[in-house]
C-alpha cells in the first residue's frame, strides 16, 4: 500500500468509525462511588477499537477483552495486562502513566480523557469502551499521532518568546525581574500537556480541518500575557484573526469540559477575541 | 538502504538532548534529534520539584554560592563524583537557569515581605527583602545547606522542557519522533551514528553523523516498581555497551526516592518535605528525628530511604495488601499552599489513591528513582574509548552525582551538561570530517535486519514480556536499597540464565511494522544485559557508598574503593560483562574525602586523604591574597568552555 493510500484510509477511519460525539455522551463526571470495601472480584469487559492500517486486509472493528479487576486498577494497567496476556499486537501510547505527559488521551466511554489516570472502578457496570482520539492521524488501534499535530501547531502560533535580544542576554548578570503574580498567571496557562482532548472535543475543528483549536488559543494567550514576548497585537492578529482562528470558534466549550488540566479556555478565548477585535 | 546524513545526531529529545541540539545548531551544524515519542512528552516533563542553582535571591538562600553548591554536591555523592565536573556544573548552573528564563520558563519569583512557611514541623514567618522582589526564588530540598532549588509552582520540568522544545522549534531543529536507535555504527574506534528503527513503519534507517550524542535518560524500568516513565529502559546505554568499546560507569549506583505512592510507584516530589511535610509511622509518630537529629526528613535521599526501610523492618510500617508502607503528612502545609505549589501531588493523590492530601496522609515507600550510572564520559561529554560518541543527561555518567544525586541536581545537570557538552560536540564537528565507508554502514544495518528477521521467523521460544517481568522482579528483590553478597550472587546467576533465554525469543504477532511485541523483543535482551551490569557491579563492590548500601560491608572504604566501576561487553556470546575500575585521584580533589555528617562515621580512609588535606592547607597559606575564584584555579582547574567562564552576579553581593 502506498503512503498516500494509507493516509486516505486513515482519514476515512478517523472520520467515520471512531468519532463518537463527545458532547452526546456525558459519562465524564460520573459520580459513581468507587466501590469501597468490596472484596469480590469483578470481571471487566473492555471493548477496544482495533485497526492496523499497515496490515493488508485489516478492517476497523471493535474487539472485546475480559480481565479480572484488581484494586486501584487504571486503564493503563488493564491495557498492559491485555497486551501481555491476551493480544500482544494491540497498540496504545503511555509514557509517564501519571497524568503528566499527555501521551495517553483516548475516548473512554464517550469522553476524551487521559487513560492512565482513569480508574476502572469509576465504571459501575464494568464495561469500558475505548476508541482512539478522533481528529488525529491514526497510527493503529488506540495510538494516534498527536505529536505531529502539536509540532505543527507550535510552528503555526510561533510558540516561543519573540525578542530580538533574547540571545544577547548576559547570563552572568541578574535575570530580568518578573512580578510574582504574572509568573504564576503564565504558568497557569502553560499547564497544557498537548494531550489533544480539546481538539477531539471541538465541533468546529470537525468542520474546519485547519481550525487552530483551543490548544493553540491557550498557547497564544500564554505568550500574549508574557512581558518577555514582544509581539504586538497586530502580529497576533496575523495568526489568530480569521475563521480558522478565534473568530471561527463557536464557544460550545467542548474544550473546557474535557481539558484534563482544567485550563480556563472560556475566559482565554474571550480575552483573545476582545484583543483581536481591538485590532480590527 | 535508507541513509540520512547530518553533522550532529542527538538520540533523545528530553532536556539534555534538546540542549545539545540547540548548541550544535547555534554553532552552525546540521542537527537531528531522534525520540521514541514527541519531545515534549519526554520524562523530563515529570520533574515537579525543581532545579538547583545558587542564585541566593530568596532570604533562605542568602549566602549561597557556587562553593556551597559544590560542597553539597560532593558530599551528596559520598565523594564518588568527579570534582572537575561538579565544579564546572555549579559554576554554570546559574547561567543555565537565567538563560531558560529568557527563553520563557515562568520561574516562581520572590515576593517581598512576610510569608509563612513550615520549617521542622512549625509555622514560622520569614521576610523577603524588597530588593529581591521579582527575582527567581527557591525552596528547600534534601541534602542542601541553603534553599537553592528553583521551581515553577509544581511544574518545573514541564515548563523547562516546553521552553527548551519551543526554542528548538524556533530554530527549526527537526525532531524525528517515534524512532528508536537500536545500534551504533562505528569503525576503527570512531562512532558514526546509529541504526534506527521507525516505530510506525518498522523500517530500518541509518543515521550517519560526525557526532552521536546519547541522551536517552535513565534505566529505572529494570525494576518492577519505579517512579520513571515506562520508556526509561536504558536502551541508549545498552547500545553503547553493545559496541564492546564504549564503557558504562557506576551502573550499580541506583537511587531510591523516599516518597513514591503505594502501590503504583508514582512520585510525590521531594518538594513535599522541602516545604515542610513529615514522615510518620503506623503510630502517627515522626521517626526521622530519632535517626537523623540534624537534617531529619531532609537528609540526603539515600539516607532517608534507608532509614525508612530500617524503621519498617522494626515493625513500624503500616501494613497493607501491597506490603508495608509509611505515611507522608503534608496536611500541615494547608490547602492554599498545596493547591498552588503541590497541585500535581494533589492530583496524583486524587486520581490514583482517591484521597485528598489536604486532609489525609499519603501512603509512601522508597522506590527506584534515578540512575547515577550511565555511559562513561570525559568532562567534555565524550566517551574516553569510542571517539565521536557523546552522552549527556541521566543516560551519562559524566559523573557529577557519584553514588547519590541530590534532588534538583538532575534537571540542572541536563541543561548545564547540555550547554557545556554541546560546545564540545560542535568543536568535534568542526575538527573532524565525516569519512565512514558505506560497507560499514551496510554491515550494521544488515546485523539488525538479521536479528529482526530471526525474531519474525522463529516458531517457538521465549515470551519477551515474561522475561522482562522476571528480570524486574530479580532486581527488585535482590538488588534493592539494602544489598548483600548472598542475594547479589543469586541475582547475578539468575540474570545469566535470563540472558541465555533471551536469545530465543519468539513472537506471537509476527509483523515487522508497528508491533509492540517486536519492540519488546528488541529491548528485553538489551535490558537484561544492563541489569547484569548493575547486579554484578553491586556484587563486586564490597563497601557501602551513597545509594549502594551493603549490609555485609557497611563501611565506606576509601582505601580500596575510591574508584569508579567501568563495564564493557566485548564478546556478544559471553554471559557476563567485564568489570574494571578507574581510581579517583585524591591528590587532585578540591574537597578531599570526609564525613557526610549522617549517623556514625566509620569510613576507612584513603592513605592520600591526609596528605591532600595538608597540601591544600599549604596552598592556601601560600596564597593569602587569592579570592575564591583564584583558589579554585589553584586547587582544581577545570576545562569550562570560554563562553561560560564568567562570574555570576548575586543580589547584595555583586560578582564576588
Ligand atoms: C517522577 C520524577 C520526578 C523528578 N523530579 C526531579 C526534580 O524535581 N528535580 C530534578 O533535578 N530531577 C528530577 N527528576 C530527574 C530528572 O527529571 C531526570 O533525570 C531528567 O529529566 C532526565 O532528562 P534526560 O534529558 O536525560 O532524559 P529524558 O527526559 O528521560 O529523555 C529521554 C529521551 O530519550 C528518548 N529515547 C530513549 N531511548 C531512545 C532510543 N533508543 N532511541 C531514540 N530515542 C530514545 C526519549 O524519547 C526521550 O525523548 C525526576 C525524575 C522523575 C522520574
Ligand atoms: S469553544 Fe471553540 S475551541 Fe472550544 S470546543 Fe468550542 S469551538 Fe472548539
Ligand atoms: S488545552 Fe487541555 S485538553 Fe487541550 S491539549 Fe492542552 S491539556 Fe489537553
Ligand atoms: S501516560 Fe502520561 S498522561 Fe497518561
Amino acid at each position: 500500500m502506498s503512503e498516500q493510500e494509507t493516509m486516505n484510509e486513515i482519514k476515512t477511519v478517523s472520520a467515520q468509525e471512531t468519532v463518537t460525539e463527545p458532547e452526546a455522551v456525558s459519562t465524564q463526571n460520573t459520580s459513581a462511588e468507587p466501590e469501597k470495601g468490596n472484596e469480590t472480584e469483578r470481571i471487566l469487559k473492555f471493548q477496544i477499537f482495533r485497526y492496523n492500517p499497515r496490515k493488508k486486509g485489516d478492517k476497523p472493528r471493535m474487539v472485546t477483552y475480559e480481565i479480572t479487576e484488581a484494586p486501584g486498577m487504571t486503564i493503563f494497567i488493564a491495557l498492559n495486562e491485555i497486551r501481555e496476556q491476551q493480544d500482544p499486537s494491540i497498540q496504545f501510547d503511555f509514557v509517564c502513566r501519571a497524568g503528566i505527559c499527555g501521551s495517553c488521551a483516548m475516548v473512554v466511554n464517550g469522553s476524551p480523557t487521559l487513560a492512565c489516570r482513569t480508574l476502572t472502578s469509576k465504571f459501575p457496570d464494568g464495561e469500558i469502551k475505548l476508541l482512539p482520539l478522533p481528529g488525529f492521524e491514526l497510527i493503529g488501534d488506540l495510538s494516534v499521532n498527536t505529536g505531529k499535530f502539536m509540532r505543527a501547531m507550535s510552528e503555526r502560533v510561533e510558540s516561543w518568546i519573540h525578542d530580538q535580544d533574547a540571545d544577547k542576554v548576559n547570563y552572568d548578570k541578574l535575570e530580568e525581574r518578573m512580578d510574582p503574580d504574572v509568573a504564576e498567571q503564565i504558568y497557569e496557562l502553560e499547564r497544557c500537556v498537548e494531550c489533544g482532548c480539546c481538539v477531539s472535543a471541538c465541533a468546529t475543528k470537525r468542520m474546519r480541518p485547519d481550525f487552530l483549536s483551543a490548544v493553540g488559543f491557550i498557547r497564544l494567550a500564554r505568550y500574549a500575557l508574557d512581558p518577555r514576548d514582544k509581539r504586538s497585537d497586530e502580529e497576533f492578529y496575523e495568526i489568530l484573526g480569521d475563521d480558522d482562528g478565534v473568530f471561527g470558534c463557536m464557544t460550545l466549550l467542548g474544550c473546557e469540559d474535557y481539558c484534563p488540566k482544567d485550563l480556563p479556555h472560556q475566559t482565554q478565548i474571550a480575552y483573545l477575541r476582545r484583543k483581536m477585535l481591538k485590532v480590527k | 538502504m535508507k541513509v540520512i546524513y547530518t553533522d550532529s545526531l542527538v538520540i533523545g529529545g528530553g532536556l539534555a538532548g534538546l540542549r545539545v541540539a540547540i548548541a550544535s545548531m547555534q554553532r552552525g551544524y546540521d542537527t537531528i534529534v531522534l525520540s521514541l515519542i514527541p519531545a515534549k512528552r519526554s520524562h523530563s516533563a515529570a520533574a515537579q520539584g525543581g532545579m538547583q542553582a545558587s542564585l541566593g535571591a530568596c532570604i533562605k538562600g542568602e549566602g549561597d554560592d557556587e562553593d556551597v553548591h559544590f560542597s553539597d554536591t560532593v558530599k551528596g555523592s559520598d565523594w564518588g563524583c568527579d570534582q572537575d565536573v561538579a565544579r564546572m556544573f555549579v559554576n554554570t548552573s546559574p547561567k543555565a537557569i537565567r538563560q531558560l528564563s529568557a527563553w520563557g520558563v515562568p520561574w516562581s519569583r520572590v515576593r517581598k515581605g512576610d510569608r509563612e512557611v513550615v520549617i521542622n514541623g512549625e509555622k514560622v514567618t520569614i521576610t523577603e527583602k524588597d530588593e529581591a522582589h521579582g527575582l527567581i526564588t527557591s525552596r528547600d530540598f534534601g541534602g542542601t545547606k541553603k534553599w537553592r532549588t528553583c521551581f515553577t509552582s509544581d511544574g518545573t520540568g514541564h515548563t523547562m522542557l516546553y521552553a527548551m522544545d519551543n526554542k528548538a522549534i524556533q530554530m527549526g531543529i527537526p525532531v524525528h519522533e517515534r524512532k528508536e536507535a537500536v545500534a551504533l555504527i562505528h569503525e576503527d574506534g570512531v562512532c558514526y551514528g546509529a541504526v534506527v528503527r521507525d516505530l510506525i513503519t518498522g523500517e530500518l534507517i541509518a543515521y550517519v553523523a560526525k557526532t552521536t550524542t546519547i541522551a536517552t535518560g535513565g534505566y529505572g524500568r529494570l525494576y518492577s516498581v519505579s517512579t520513571n516513565a515506562v520508556i526509561s529502559e536504558g536502551i541508549g546505554n545498552a547500545i553503547a555497551l553493545e559496541t564492546g568499546i564504549a564503557t558504562l560507569g557506576n551502573m550499580e549506583a541506583v537511587q531510591f526516592h523516599p516518597t513514591a505512592i503505594v502501590p503504583v510507584g508514582i512520585l510525590t516530589t521531594e518538594g513535599c518535605r522541602g516545604d515542610g511535610g513529615l514522615l510518620l509511622d503506623k503510630d502517627g509518630y515522626r521517626f526521622m528525628p530519632d535517626y537523623e537529629p540534624d537534617k531529619k526528613e531532609l537528609a540526603s535521599r539515600d539516607v532517608v530511604a534507608r532509614r525508612m526501610t530500617e524503621h519498617m523492618r522494626k515493625g513500624k510500617g503500616v501494613p497493607s495488601r501491597y506490603g508495608d508502607h509509611l505515611w507522608l503528612d503534608i496536611t500541615l502545609l494547608g490547602r492554599k499552599h498545596i493547591e498552588k505549589n503541590l497541585r500535581e501531588v494533589k492530583e496524583i493523590c486524587e486520581y490514583f489513591l482517591g484521597i485528598d492530601p489536604v486532609n489525609e496522609y499519603i501512603p509512601v515507600r522508597p522506590t527506584q528513582h534515578y540512575s547515577m550510572g550511565g555511559i562513561r564520559t570525559k568532562a567534555t561529554g565524550e566517551s574516553p574509548t569510542l571517539k565521536g560518541l557523546f552522552s549527556v543527561g541521566e543516560a551519562a555518567c559524566w559523573d557529577m552525582h557519584g553514588f547519590n544525586r541530590l534532588g534538583g541536581n538532575s534537571v540542572a545537570e541536563t541543561v548545564v551538561a547540555g550547554m557545556i557538552v554541546g560546545e564540545f560536540v560542535a568543536d568535534y564537528c568542526a575538527a573532524n570530517p565525516l569519512n565512514v565507508s558505506t560497507s560499514t554502514i551496510e554491515h550494521f544495518i544488515k546485523l539488525e535486519e538479521e536479528k529482526i528477521s530471526t525474531l519474525l521467523l522463529r516458531e517457538y521460544g521465549e515470551n519477551p514480556f515474561e522475561l522482562k517481568a522476571q528480570m524486574q522482579k530479580i532486581m527488585m528483590d535482590k538488588v534493592g536499597i539494602f544489598r548483600n553478597g548472598e542475594d547479589l550472587t543469586q541475582a547475578v546467576e539468575q540474570l545469566k540464565i535470563l540472558n541465555q533465554r533471551a536469545r530465543k525469543i519468539a513472537l506471537r504477532n509476527r509483523i515487522s511494522s508497528s508491533n509492540p511485541e517486536l519492540v519488546e523483543a528488541i529491548r528485553v535482551p538489551k535490558m537484561i544485559k544492563l541489569a547484569q551490569c548493575v547486579a554484578y557491579g553491586a556484587l563486586l563492590r564490597t563497601e557501602s557508598r551513597g545509594a549502594h548500601a551493603r549490609e555485609d560491608y557497611p563501611q565506606r572504604n576509601d582505601r580500596d574503593w575510591l574508584k569508579r566501576t567501568l563495564t564493557t561487553w566485548k564478546d556478544e556470546s559471553s554471559d557476563l560483562p567485564e568489570v574494571f575500575y578507574e581510581d579517583l585521584d585524591v591528590m587532585k580533589m578540591e574537597m578531599p574525602p570526609g564525613s557526610r555528617g549522617y549517623g556514625v562515621d566509620n569510613t576507612i580512609h584513603h592513605p592520600d586523604t591526609e596528605k591532600r588535606i595538608k597540601e591544600i592547607e599549604e596552598i592556601k597559606a601560600a596564597h593569602p591574597e587569592a579570592d575564591r575564584y583564584e583558589m579554585h584555579d589553584l586547587l582544581n582547574p577545570t576545562p569550562i568552555p570560554e563562553k561560560f567562564k564568567g562570574k555570576n552576579e548575586r543580589i547584595g553581593r555583586g560578582f564576588k
